[in-house]
Parts: C-alpha cells; sequence; structure tokens
C-alpha cells in the first residue's frame, strides 16, 4: 500500500541561510503512530510545518495521501489536521465557536453532534460557552486538540502535544489518540517525553540536525539497542572482586556495597546462570536483586552523541 | 472555491464587530454630530451656501467618505494583523484555503462593517441637515467601491505591519490628511489656482468628489474621472495583493 505520507529528499533553508532540513526523507504509513525525536532544534517543528503548507520547501518533494503538497495543496491540506507546539487562539471567541470555525475553513458542513462528542472526549463541554481567554493553559491546548480534530481528519500531527501539560490532559489525549488508531488515523507526534513515544508510537524516528538518523519499529529498537542491567545488592561489601567472578560486564559499584552486570537481553546467552552460580561457589551473600532496562532516552542520547563524534 | 472556508472567515470577523457593536456605532455617531456642530453651526453660520448648496449639507458626503475610509482601512488592516500578532496565522496557512479566498472573507467583512458605518452616519446627517440624494445608485455604488477598495488597502497594510506602531502609522499619517486634504470640508474651486494643481494628485479628491456629484449633482472632477479613479485604486490595491500572495511575502517563510 503507498504510504499516506511520503516525504523525500526534503531540504528547507530559511532566508537567513539557516538549514532546517536536509534531505529528510520518509515514509509514513496509513493508520500508523508514529513519533519524532530529536533535541530542540533538530527541525522536528520545521518538518511537520513544511508538511501542512506553513512552510514552503526549498528542495525536494511531499505527498500526502498522493496529493503534491506545494501543487495540490487543497487536496492535501485537507485530510490534515495540526496540533501547533505554540497555544494560539482566537481569545474572544468562545470554545464552541473557536472549533467551529476551523470546520468551516476546511468547507465541512456544520455537525453538531461530532463537536459535541470531540468536546466531551476532552472534557471541554461544560466550558463550550467560555471565551478561549478565559481559560487554563491546560485547556487551552485542549481547544487547539478539538480545532485541529473538528472535520475529522486522516493524518493527525501533534507538535509537542504534551509539553508542560498536566497528568489528567495527557491521559484524556492518550485516550483519544487510542481512539483515534481505531479509526484508522495516521498520527505524527513530536514528543520530549520518551517513555511515551515507546508507550505509543508503532515506530520512532530521531531527527538531528535537519536529518533523519533512523527510523524503526519501537520494539525492534528497543530490541536492538535494548540492553539490561542487572544490580545485584550484596549482604557485606567485597574489597575486590575474585578471580572467578571477574567478567566482561560485570562492575563493582557504590564501595563494593553493589555489583551491576550489563548484558543484552537478545544475546544467545545472557550470562546470568553463570553469573549467579559463581557467585554462590565464592560465598557471597546476596541481599537483593533487580533489573532495568536502558531507556529510549539513553538510546537516544547515545545516538545523537555518536552524530556529534 | 472553499466557500465554507470564505464564510465562516466573513461570520467570525462580523461577530467580532457585533461583540462591540455599542462602540462600532457609537463612535461614529458622536465625531459625526461633534463635526457638524463644530463645522456646520459653527463654521457654517459663517460660509452659508458652497455652489448653492448649504455648507452643512455640503461636507455631509465628505464626512461619510472620512469615516468610511478610515473604518475600512483600520478594520481590515487590524482583521489580518491579529492573527499574526497571536500566532493564529498557522490555521490559515493550514487550511484548504486560497489566499483569494482569505481576501474575500476578510475584506468582505470589513467592507460591510464600514458600508454599515457610513449608512450610520448618513442616518445621523440627516438629523442636523436635510439632504436630498439626486443619483442614489450611484451613490451607494461610489459608498461601497469605496468600502471595497480601503479595506483591500487595509488589508495590505495589515499584511505588512510588523507591530501595532506601523498599523496606525499609514492611517494617521497618510489617510487622515489626504481626506481632510481632498475637499471633504470644501470644495477645490475655492483654493488658490497652484492648491488646485497639486490637489489634482490628491487620489481621494476623486472620491468625494463622485461622491457629493451623487448626492448634489456637483463635482469638482467630471464623475467619469472619479470612476476610473476609484476603479484603477481598487485595481492597484488587488494586484498587490496578488503579488503578496504569489510570493507569501511577510506571511509564508
Amino acid at each position: 500500500m503507498a504510504p499516506i505520507v511520503s516525504v523525500r529528499d526534503l531540504t528547507k533553508t530559511y532566508a537567513g541561510g539557516f538549514t532546517a532540513l536536509d534531505g529528510v526523507s520518509l515514509d509514513i504509513e496509513e493508520g500508523e503512530i508514529i513519533a519524532l525525536l530529536g533535541p530542540n532544534g533538530a527541525g522536528k517543528t520545521t518538518l511537520i510545518s513544511t508538511i501542512c503548507g506553513i512552510t514552503m520547501p526549498t528542495g525536494g518533494t511531499v505527498e500526502v495521501g498522493g496529493h503534491d503538497v506545494v501543487r495540490d495543496w487543497r487536496r492535501a491540506r485537507d485530510l490534515i489536521g495540526l496540533v501547533p507546539q505554540e497555544i494560539a487562539l482566537e481569545p474572544f471567541s468562545t470554545v464552541w465557536n473557536n472549533v467551529r470555525f476551523t470546520r468551516g475553513l476546511f468547507d465541512r458542513p456544520r455537525d453538531d453532534a461530532h463537536l459535541e462528542r470531540l468536546l466531551r472526549d476532552l472534557s471541554l463541554w461544560e466550558k463550550r460557552d467560555a471565551k478561549v481567554m478565559e481559560l487554563s493553559g491546560g485547556m487551552k491546548r485542549r481547544v487547539l486538540i478539538a480545532k485541529a480534530l473538528s472535520h475529522g481528519p486522516r493524518i493527525l500531527f501533534l507538535d509537542e502535544p504534551t509539553a508542560g501539560v498536566d497528568v489528567e490532559l495527557r491521559r484524556d489525549m492518550w485516550r483519544v489518540v487510542e481512539r483515534l488508531r481505531g479509526e484508522g488515523v495516521t498520527i505524527i507526534l513530536t514528543t520530549h517525553y520518551i517513555e511515551e513515544a515507546e508507550a505509543i508510537a508503532d515506530r520512532i524516528g530521531v531527527i538531528s540536525k535537519g536529518r533523519i538518523m533512523l527510523v524503526e519499529r519501537t520494539e525492534d529498537l528497543m530490541r536492538r539497542l535494548g540492553r539490561k542491567e542487572l544490580r545485584i545488592e550484596l549482604a557485606e561489601p567485597v574489597e575486590t572482586l575474585p578471580d572467578t567472578l571477574r567478567r566482561e560486564g560485570l562492575e563493582r559499584v557504590d564501595g563494593g556495597q553493589a555489583l551491576v552486570y550489563t548484558y543484552d537481553t537478545h544475546a544467545e546467552r545472557t550470562g546470568i546462570t553463570a553469573l549467579l552460580a559463581d557467585l554462590q561457589a565464592a560465598g557471597l551473600q546476596l541481599a537483593d536483586l533487580s533489573t532495568s532496562n536502558s531507556s529510549l532516552e539513553e538510546i537516544f542520547v547515545g545516538l545523537v552523541k555518536e552524530d556529534a563524534a | 472555491m472553499n466557500f465554507g472556508a470564505v464564510s465562516a472567515i466573513y461570520r467570525a470577523e462580523m461577530a467580532r464587530f457585533f461583540r462591540t457593536l455599542l462602540q462600532s456605532f457609537i463612535s461614529p455617531v458622536i465625531s459625526t454630530s461633534l463635526y457638524f456642530v463644530v463645522f456646520g453651526s459653527a463654521i457654517g453660520g459663517r460660509i452659508q451656501e458652497v455652489e448653492g448648496i448649504p455648507y452643512a449639507a455640503f461636507i455631509v458626503p465628505g464626512l461619510v467618505m472620512l469615516s468610511v475610509m478610515t473604518q475600512a482601512t483600520s478594520n481590515a488592516s487590524f482583521a489580518i494583523y491579529f492573527p499574526k500578532f497571536i500566532g493564529t496565522m498557522y490555521e490559515y496557512l493550514s487550511a484548504p484555503i486560497s489566499f483569494f479566498e482569505v481576501t474575500l472573507g476578510f475584506v468582505g467583512a470589513a467592507a460591510t462593517k464600514a458600508l454599515f458605518i457610513g449608512l450610520v452616519i448618513l442616518a445621523t446627517a440627516t438629523l442636523f441637515v436635510d439632504l436630498t440624494i439626486l443619483h442614489p445608485v450611484s451613490m451607494l455604488a461610489f459608498l461601497i467601491l469605496t468600502c471595497i477598495s480601503f479595506s483591500l488597502l487595509g488589508f495590505i497594510i495589515g499584511i505588512w505591519a510588523k507591530n501595532f506602531e506601523q498599523l496606525q502609522l499609514i492611517p494617521l499619517l497618510v489617510i487622515t490628511p489626504l481626506v481632510f486634504l481632498g475637499g471633504s470640508f470644501y470644495s477645490i474651486s475655492m483654493l488658490p489656482p497652484a492648491w488646485q494643481v497639486v490637489t489634482r494628485f490628491n487620489p481621494v479628491v476623486y472620491l468625494i468628489s463622485g461622491f457629493r456629484w451623487s448626492f448634489f449633482g456637483q463635482a469638482d472632477v467630471p464623475i467619469g474621472v472619479s470612476l476610473l479613479a476609484i476603479s484603477g485604486f481598487t485595481a492597484l490595491c488587488l494586484g498587490i495583493i496578488w503579488l503578496i500572495f504569489r510570493t507569501g511575502w511577510r506571511i509564508r517563510s
């Protein structure tokens, strides 16, 4: 099946000479959730803005639903809903009118039932007659999401939707995202909350300095780069490691109070059984055991560092 | 053509107008009344007649034009500057609407508001003077064309402006002087010959003259020239807007 968003060799150089996108290519399949990760200034927002028609590409092409965003912009934009990073809303108009206005911009007939469901899903229904200027920051962000969904887009862009957002809103938002996923809506989000990308995205793309460094299925990425650590708390600290225990990946930490063993979860042998047997043979008393994943954040930081090196 | 979007923009802009209906309504009524008190009664008491028309009646077309031009310009410039200022411009750029449709929505609303205010002032004027309108169709045509062309001008100013000062600058420094020096309160023939020549370069002269002709059948310049001038001005504004949209100047990076 043809991808619903197809980005080819996209470059964007701003008038000041700054290159925000440097040959980006990316295919997004219909119905998937893809998270774009990258440090500030990596080009995430520029990429989204160019796909949505807010900035014009310097080179390369973008197709949305098979329509070129520059030549066939009307049909391309018709499919898209955008939740921008910054809160920008008409302050003097009510929540209801704000959302209805956006639906009008997309030339959709009036559909109060659809808007009501949207506002209820986002816990905005009680505030529908309130002026936007009277709302809290979190509420305003909900309005932005409602606007973006007002015309029933096939593709939803969320530009750092959870930056500075409370737990409740985040929960509401992910519930809406889950529902949209069920309806087959394609979702592209940028985020700094890496656990969230890990939790909801089917695929993860990493952007740095205007280039896509990798795009992989979330679990593949985790598997490929995922290492685990086994932390062994000892009953008595050890001054030095007995020779029988010395091996790759094992370190003495906290002044000998604990040992940390790093291993690859997908290797043929993790070496855990042998290590535990050797510990027992060496006569060491274990107080506790714990394991932890290396998070996506560490992977990400590692990738960007590799690139800088 | 995305008529839904044009109508959404138009209705949102008109809603803004109706939210502040009292201010929109009262301020032109008060300022017009003041003009009548000052120019009509105080000065009119000495001038009596201009070209056979009672002075208080003579200034009505100029007063209407003065308000319509400033209202159309400031309404349209504010309307398009506001989304730039609060950051909602992204919505217009990412929606399936052409710049032509955006212009139609904004300029249509600004022109409607200016027309409304023009008619209010005209109605207020009838409280002070006896008015007969010789050519009502031509009067309405001039009024509507002026509303549209100056809304287009305001739209250009709103796109150009980078801050509120610039937004005020052109109406203050250009439009108000041109209107005051354009024969709003006097006939061009009352000026010394040298100034009459200078005045011919003021585009507003042609609008006020044509508008006044619709009321009294008398004009400083031939009515055909007036029509040509307002049409030319509208075309010029449309051309500039077309150019702005072609290049995305100050709108799309």
